[in-house]
Order: C-alpha cells, then sequence, then structure tokens
C-alpha cells in the first residue's frame, strides 16, 4: 500500500466521520418539523445535538482541508467544478450555525420561528445535495485533459446523483430519528421510533436501489461486500428500533452510514474523479496527489490527531450523555 | 458571461470582501476567549461573584461573535478550491498542509470545547469547565498560527521546490514553512494586534456603562482589564509592527516602498506622512514627511539606503521578465496609515485611560472611591478632569472599540495588496492562479450570494450584541453559585432544567 493509497483511505475516514456525525444531525434539523409538535418540542430536539453539532461540522473542514493537502488536483477539480452546488450548502452552513446560536438570543415569537424555518431547510438542502456531490463522484463528470470540469451546473442534477441526493436524506433523516429515540424521553421519543421506522422503511428501498446502481455499474467484489453490510445494518436498525433497543438502532444505522459511504469510496478507488469524456483524464490517487514528503507529514498528523480527536469528541458525547425532555428546557428566556 | 474585467478581478474582490469580513470576528474571538477565559479563572480561584458576572457578560459578546466567526471561516476553507483552482493545484502540496493541520489540530478543539462550554456550567465541574474555556483559546491561537504560517508562505516561499513536470511548487521542508521569521513575526503582530483588538472592545464596553453608572462593579474590573490589555498589546504591537516591517523591507521591498510612495531609492529616506502623487508619472506632487524615519524603520539606521518603487519594478523586471510589478499605490501607502493609525490611536486612549483610573493608592483621598462608584479620571495628582473632559473621554473610550477593527481590516488589504502581482511572491502571479472553468457569471453569483447574506448577519449580529451590551451583566442564579461535583451533573433531581439551553 502506497502513502497516496493510505491517504484515500484516511480522506474516505474523514468523510465518513463526516456523514456519521452531521448525518445525524442534520436529520434531527430536519426533524424539527417532521416530528417536533410544538416550540418546546423543537427546543429539546435542538438541544440533542446543541454541545455537538459544531465539533460534528469540523469533519468536513477536515476533510476539505486534508483533500487541499493530500489531493490538490481533486481539490481544485471538485470543489470549482461543483461551484453552485457547494455555493449552496457553503451558504446553508453559515446560516445554519448562526440558526442554532441566535435563535434562543431573543424571546420574540417571529425571530424564534424565522431561525427554526432556517434550521430545518438548511439541514434538509445540505443533506440532499451532499448525495448529489457524491453521486457524481462516484459516476464521474466531464473533466478534460486539464482536469478541469468542462460540464454544466445541469449535468450534476443526472438521475443517479439525485437518487444519491434522496438516499443521503433520508439516511441522515433515518439516523436522526433513531439518534433523538435515543437521546429524549417522554412522547418524543415514542414518536422518534414511530417516524424513524417509516423513514428508514423508505431508505431501504431507495438505498438498496442506489447502492445496486453504484455497485453493477462500477462495483467490485470488496464493494459488494460493503454494501451488502450496509443493507444488513439498516435491516437491523429497523429490527432494533421495533423492538425499543435504541442503542442498537443507533450503532446500526451509524453501521449503515459507514459501510454505505465506505461502499462509495471502494468503487471509486483506484479513481477520486472518473472523467466521463476519457478514461485518461480521470483523477486517480496516484495522479492526483502531493508529493510523498507532504503525504508522510499530513500522514502522521492524521495519523496522530484524529484519534485524539475521536477520544475528547467521544468524551464531549459522555458527559452530555443524558437523554432530554420537555422538563429540562428552562422556559423562561434563556440567557 | 463575459465581462471587459480581467480573469482574477472578480474572485479578487470575493476573497477580499469575504477575508476582510472575517476577520472582524477573528481577532475578537481569539482575544475575547482568552480574556474571558482569565475572568473565569479569576472567579475560580477568588470566588469573587464579579469575576462570575463578568465571565457571563464577555463570554456571551464572545459567543455572539465566535458563531461569525466559524460560520464565515468555512467558507475561507472552500473558495481556493472554488475560485483559485489554478492556484489550489500549484500550491496545493505546500500550503494544503498548513492548512489541514489547523483543521484537524485547531478546528476539532475550539469547536468541540466550545460546546462543553457553552453547555457545561451545569455538567462539569468547576475546574474542568473553566479547562474547556481555556481549550478554546489555546484551539485560536494555534488556529491563528497555522494560517499565518500558509499566508507567510505567500509572502515569501521557503522550504519548496518546484516541480517542472508536475507544474506546481512541492513541500520540501515543512518545519521551515511553520517557523519562518515571516511566520513568527505576523503570528507576533497577528495575535498582538488581535489582543488590543479584544482590549478594546471591552474598554468601549466598559466604558459605555460607566459612562451611565450602571453595572459599577463589574464594569470597573472589566475596563481595567481592557486597559491593561490594550496597553501591553498595544505596544507588542507597535514592537512586533516594526519587526514585520524590517522583514517585510528584505522579503518585499515593493510592498513597503508602496507603503511609503517612495518613488526613488534613497539613503536617509523619509517617513512620509502625506503624500499625494501621480502613479503614471511615477512622483509625488505633494509630501510632508520626516527625514531619516523611514531608513530607521526599514534598517534600524536614519542613514540607511531604502530601494524606492521605480527601481525595484526595474529590478523585478529584470528578474521576472516585462511586466509591471507596482501594486496600487494609493491602496498600500493609505492602507499603511489606516492600520497604524487607528491601531496607535486606540493604545494612546488606552494609555490615558489607565493613567486616568490609576489604582487608589495612588490618588490623595478625597478621589478615591467605593467598590460601587465610578472612578474619577485623575490627569494630575490633586485634580480630576472637568465634568466635559470627563464625560469627553468616556466618549472617545467608546469609539476606541472600532478603532482596532478598522486598523486590522487595513492591515490585511495593505499586505495582501500589496504583494501584488504576485499571489505567492515571485512564483505564481495573481492572473494566473484563478479558476480557469470558472465563468464570471459564477464568481458574481458567489460574490454577490455571499455579500448579500455577509451584510444581513451583520445587522443581525450588531443588533444582537447591542441588545446584551445594553443588557448588562446577569444576576447570578442558584445554580451558577454551585456548581456540580461530578461530570455529568450531579444527579439529585433528573427533572431539573439544563442550566443553558438552545
Amino acid at each position: 500500500m502506497q502513502l497516496h493509497d493510505v491517504w484515500f483511505v484516511l480522506i474516505a475516514v474523514l468523510w465518513i466521520g463526516y456523514f456519521f456525525l452531521e448525518g445525524f444531525d442534520f436529520g434531527v434539523g430536519i426533524l424539527t418539523r417532521l416530528l417536533a409538535r410544538d416550540r418546546l418540542e423543537r427546543r429539546v430536539l435542538i438541544n440533542t445535538i446543541g454541545p455537538v453539532w459544531d465539533g460534528n461540522e469540523v469533519w468536513l473542514l477536515s476533510a476539505g482541508g486534508a483533500t487541499f493537502a493530500a489531493f490538490p488536483d481533486w481539490y481544485a477539480t471538485l470543489f470549482s467544478g461543483f461551484y453552485l452546488p457547494l455555493l449552496v450548502i457553503l451558504v446553508s452552513l453559515i446560516v445554519r450555525g448562526v440558526a442554532f446560536e441566535y435563535r434562543v438570543k431573543r424571546p420574540e415569537e417571529s425571530w424564534q420561528r424565522n431561525w427554526e424555518t432556517a434550521l430545518f431547510w438548511t439541514s434538509l438542502i445540505p443533506a440532499f445535495l451532499w448525495g448529489v456531490a457524491f453521486g457524481n463522484i462516484v459516476r464521474g463528470v466531464k473533466i478534460d485533459q486539464h482536469f478541469e470540469y468542462v460540464g454544466d451546473v445541469w449535468d450534476l442534477f443526472n438521475p443517479f446523483a439525485l437518487l444519491g441526493g434522496l438516499v443521503t436524506l433520508t439516511l441522515f433523516t433515518f439516523h436522526g430519528a433513531v439518534f433523538t429515540a435515543l437521546k429524549t424521553v417522554g412522547e418524543i421519543r415514542e414518536r422518534a421510533r414511530r417516524v424513524a421506522l417509516w423513514v428508514g422503511l423508505v431508505t431501504a428501498v431507495l438505498a438498496v436501489l442506489f447502492l445496486a446502481w453504484a455497485q453493477i455499474d462500477r462495483g467490485n467484489g470488496r464493494s459488494l461486500v460493503a454494501m451488502t453490510v450496509a443493507v444488513a445494518a439498516l435491516v437491523a436498525a429497523l429490527v432494533a428500533n421495533r423492538a425499543g433497543r435504541e442503542g442498537w438502532s443507533f450503532a446500526f444505522s451509524g453501521i449503515t452510514v459507514v459501510a454505505a459511504v465506505a461502499m462509495l469510496f471502494l468503487t471509486l478507488f483506484p479513481n477520486v474523479m472518473p472523467s466521463t469524456l476519457n478514461a485518461d483524464w480521470s483523477l486517480t490517487v496516484s495522479n492526483a496527489s502531493s508529493s510523498p514528503y507532504t503525504l508522510k507529514i499530513m500522514a502522521w498528523c492524521a495519523g496522530v490527531a484524529t484519534p485524539i480527536v475521536m477520544l475528547y469528541q467521544g468524551w464531549t458525547y459522555w458527559v452530555f450523555r443524558k437523554r432530554i425532555g420537555t422538563q429540562h428546557i428552562a422556559t423562561e428566556a434563556a440567557h | 458571461m463575459n465581462l471587459a474585467l480581467a480573469p482574477e478581478t472578480l474572485a479578487r474582490w470575493q476573497f477580499g470582501i469575504t477575508t476582510v469580513y472575517h476577520f472582524l470576528f477573528v481577532p475578537l474571538t481569539i482575544s475575547l476567549a482568552a480574556l474571558t477565559a482569565g475572568l473565569q479563572t479569576a472567579w475560580v480561584r477568588t470566588e469573587k461573584e464579579k469575576y462570575l458576572r463578568a465571565t457571563k457578560f464577555w463570554g456571551k459578546l464572545f459567543l455572539i461573535n465566535i458563531a461569525m466567526g466559524v460560520v464565515t471561516g468555512i467558507v475561507q476553507e472552500f473558495q481556493f478550491g472554488m475560485n483559485w483552482s489554478a492556484y489550489s493545484r500549484f500550491v496545493g502540496d505546500v500550503f494544503g498542509a498548513p492548512l489541514a493541520f489547523e483543521a484537524l489540530i485547531a478546528f476539532f478543539f475550539e469547536s468541540t470545547f466550545i460546546g462543553l462550554w457553552i453547555f457545561g456550567w451545569d455538567k462539569l465541574p468547576k475546574r474542568l469547565h473553566l479547562a474547556c474555556i481555556w481549550m478554546v483559546s489555546i484551539g485560536t491561537i494555534l488556529s491563528a498560527y497555522f494560517i499565518l504560517a500558509a499566508n507567510s508562505w505567500m509572502q515569501h516561499p521557503v522550504g519548496y521546490r518546484i516541480n517542472k513536470v508536475k507544474g506546481r511548487a512541492e513541500l520540501t521542508d515543512f518545519w521551515h514553512v511553520l517557523t519562518q521569521n515571516t511566520a513568527l513575526t505576523q503570528a507576533f503582530h497577528t495575535l498582538t494586534a488581535s489582543f488590543l483588538t479584544g482590549g478594546a472592545f471591552m474598554v468601549g464596553i466598559s466604558a459605555y456603562h460607566l459612562f451611565r453608572k450602571k453595572h459599577i462593579r463589574v464594569m470597573k474590573t472589566s475596563l481595567r482589564l481592557g486597559l491593561v490589555t490594550v496597553v501591553i498589546a498595544g505596544l507588542l504591537t507597535a514592537v512586533s509592527g516594526d519587526l514585520l516591517g524590517k522583514v517585510m523591507f528584505k522579503q518585499q521591498p515593493m510592498k513597503m516602498a508602496a507603503a511609503e510612495a517612495l518613488w526613488d531609492g534613497q539613503s536617509s529616506a523619509p517617513f512620509s506622512i502625506f503624500a499625494y502623487g501621480d502613479v503614471s508619472k511615477g512622483h509625488n506632487t505633494v509630501e510632508l514627511s520626516v527625514p531619516g524615519v523611514l531608513s530607521f524603520l526599514a534598517d534600524d539606521d536614519f542613514s540607511s539606503y531604502v530601494p524606492g518603487i521605480n527601481d525595484t519594478n526595474k529590478a523585478e523586471q529584470q528578474k521576472y521578465g516585462p511586466g509591471d510589478y507596482r501594486p496600487i499605490i494609493p491602496v498600500t501607502f493609505w492602507g499603511f496609515r489606516w492600520m497604524i493609525g487607528f491601531g496607535m490611536a486606540s493604545f494612546a486612549i488606552g494609555l490615558a485611560g489607565l493613567w486616568l483610573t490609576r489604582k487608589r493608592f495612588m490618588l490623595p483621598d478625597h478621589l478615591r472611591v467605593g467598590e460601587d462608584e465610578v472612578p474619577h479620571l485623575v490627569l494630575f495628582r490633586e485634580k480630576a478632569l472637568g465634568p466635559t473632559l470627563t464625560t469627553w473621554y468616556w466618549r472617545i473610550a467608546i469609539w476606541t472599540l472600532a478603532f482596532p477593527l478598522i486598523a486590522n481590516s487595513w492591515g490585511w488589504i495593505f499586505t495582501e495588496m500589496g504583494r501584488q502581482p504576485w499571489v505567492v511572491y515571485g512564483v505564481l502571479r495573481t492572473r494566473d492562479a484563478v479558476s480557469p472553468g470558472v465563468s464570471q457569471g459564477e464568481v458574481i453569483t458567489s460574490m454577490t450570494v455571499f455579500t448579500l447574506l455577509y451584510a444581513i448577519l451583520a445587522v443581525v449580529e450588531v443588533k444582537l450584541l447591542a441588545k446584551y451590551v445594553k443588557a448588562g451583566p446577569p444576576e447570578l442564579s442558584e445554580s451558577d453559585l454551585n456548581p456540580p461535583t461530578r461530570i455529568g451533573g450531579d444527579s439529585h433531581d433528573a427533572d431539573k432544567p439544563m442550566a443553558f439551553s438552545y
């Protein structure tokens, strides 16, 4: 295994970490509309992810930064090529971050309602667009011999990528519902389990279609294994949810996210962004990567930092391990 | 869409707008994190309630501010790829590394521990909770350091070689990139300027309350902390600025000649206070200057030779081929002056304030005040300032909170514009750095979207800050004064509302 292969794995790990973590916090954001019946319940939902969403989002920044350092051409082609969808994602993440912090800072009804609306849409839109982006990365896009994206923005919204978008959207919502069931008490918890059931079933249908399509198109033995794990874990998550085993259900929905994203990366390898115009123009782990020296330094950094990050982020989840219910939300204006 | 603009113009405007905007929040975040941590440390050590109230008050303003800093930072990380793909391909091997270090080491730190701090009041024992804000502070400083090392490489590329086959720069010595004197002095200058900014912010807001005789106990403590911060940081900003200036005179003579509108090289070069000139003819028509000072700034010697714009331009033409290697002179000239002027004005106001509000033991009996009284502003031994001058000092002290923000913005505009036409000095021109596949229409779209969004958020943020500034420090509750003893919170009442919730 060469260094650039190691880096391919590390980039995959960072994206997997991002989708695993921000996946459920996007899901919780979406559920503020689907699940909560009033403001107080919305606040319960928001507070299940309150202390952690920011740390979750940094996985994206790390994936972006690490791609820049380890695969500059991948970074350059991806972000300049997917320009407008990425702009929408960035705007969503900006508004979303501000919505979390500012919503509670004023007591007015309209102020809070507007930020709640913003929170819903800015969770839903990136949850969908990340799937579209990854659908396109796997499927390949129009890349010329200079590694420049030469398609237009509508090329990105092809059936395969749109299906990918629906899969991430529903999968994250499911993941979020399972998380909510694990983190709340009372009626919300019961409702979260019911929502998880039907969202999970929709997810299962869409995910099987999408992953099978990817597998048939460009799959290999290893990706088939990952796909099987993803589907089996999704079924297990549904069964555990039905049985009221919320911890197991969340573990399995997490494995679903991990295995599904891993499967996409496995179908991609050794490409990082295939060209649909000419296979020779595809970006690969070897032609898009940095020099061995940079990769080595970065590997040390990521190899040491990532486990430590996991430790202290894991500790955060432990500190905030208590379930939250409506009774834990102070009704007077927060300060 | 094809506009009659150079391909890099729009991308540069977007970078300028988003970066200057982002950097309004960065220095406040860096300094307020540390200052809040300092106040909380004082609370934990002394258990005086005024320190906890101050912690809560400044912590709140810090959080409103860091939210904006964090979200606008996401754009910074991705717009290299979006608008500057040619740059990203060329420098990613070198420039990407400190950026990735920043994310992996500093961002994770900052954002994880900020969550623990915000929500941890009733979940973490006192000292552990205090440690979280210090972690955030360390995270902000590390983050600044890595990004400044990356920027320093653009100012003065080191530790790399050009790979002709791949057509890119490749890292050969990462340690050199992290520790070259450009990076160290830039970090020194930026961090001290950040503390000047946070100190002035504290001075301004404390002065606002003291002027109205409100929240006196907490605000007096805050004012003193702010003033001391302004004076120490201001002094160090000047020292580090001088060091950075000397580094720049050696590494980018054009930038410094342009900063001074010094057209032709000379010995005993003067420091220009005001100049108005004709760029096309290459000379100043009106000029007011102090002889010898520029030579001293550049080289610690009043008689040293300092190269001018015209000779540096010729030298660069010989080195890099035909072309115009001059930045936009009026912007660099005035940017340099606004930076120094506003920065040092706030330092002077702080220095005056520190003297005027000096400690009790330095004052005669009749000018001493109790803990709950607004201090007299005492200029000389026996005499306080009259009512008019007192009013004016408080007013100026309130205004000073904006001065370092203006100085910071001009500082960045100066150093980035002063490096033009290069994006990586001497290695890559800005016009060769843009994304070839991105249309001007797309850049206009994103620039418009970000500008509008940022403008709206600016209004929201300023109003919110104003609301919380006016509200003053919160009263303390029972649970504030009785922090938990166990991690995860004491469990005697499972249904107790959270101390903080979104």
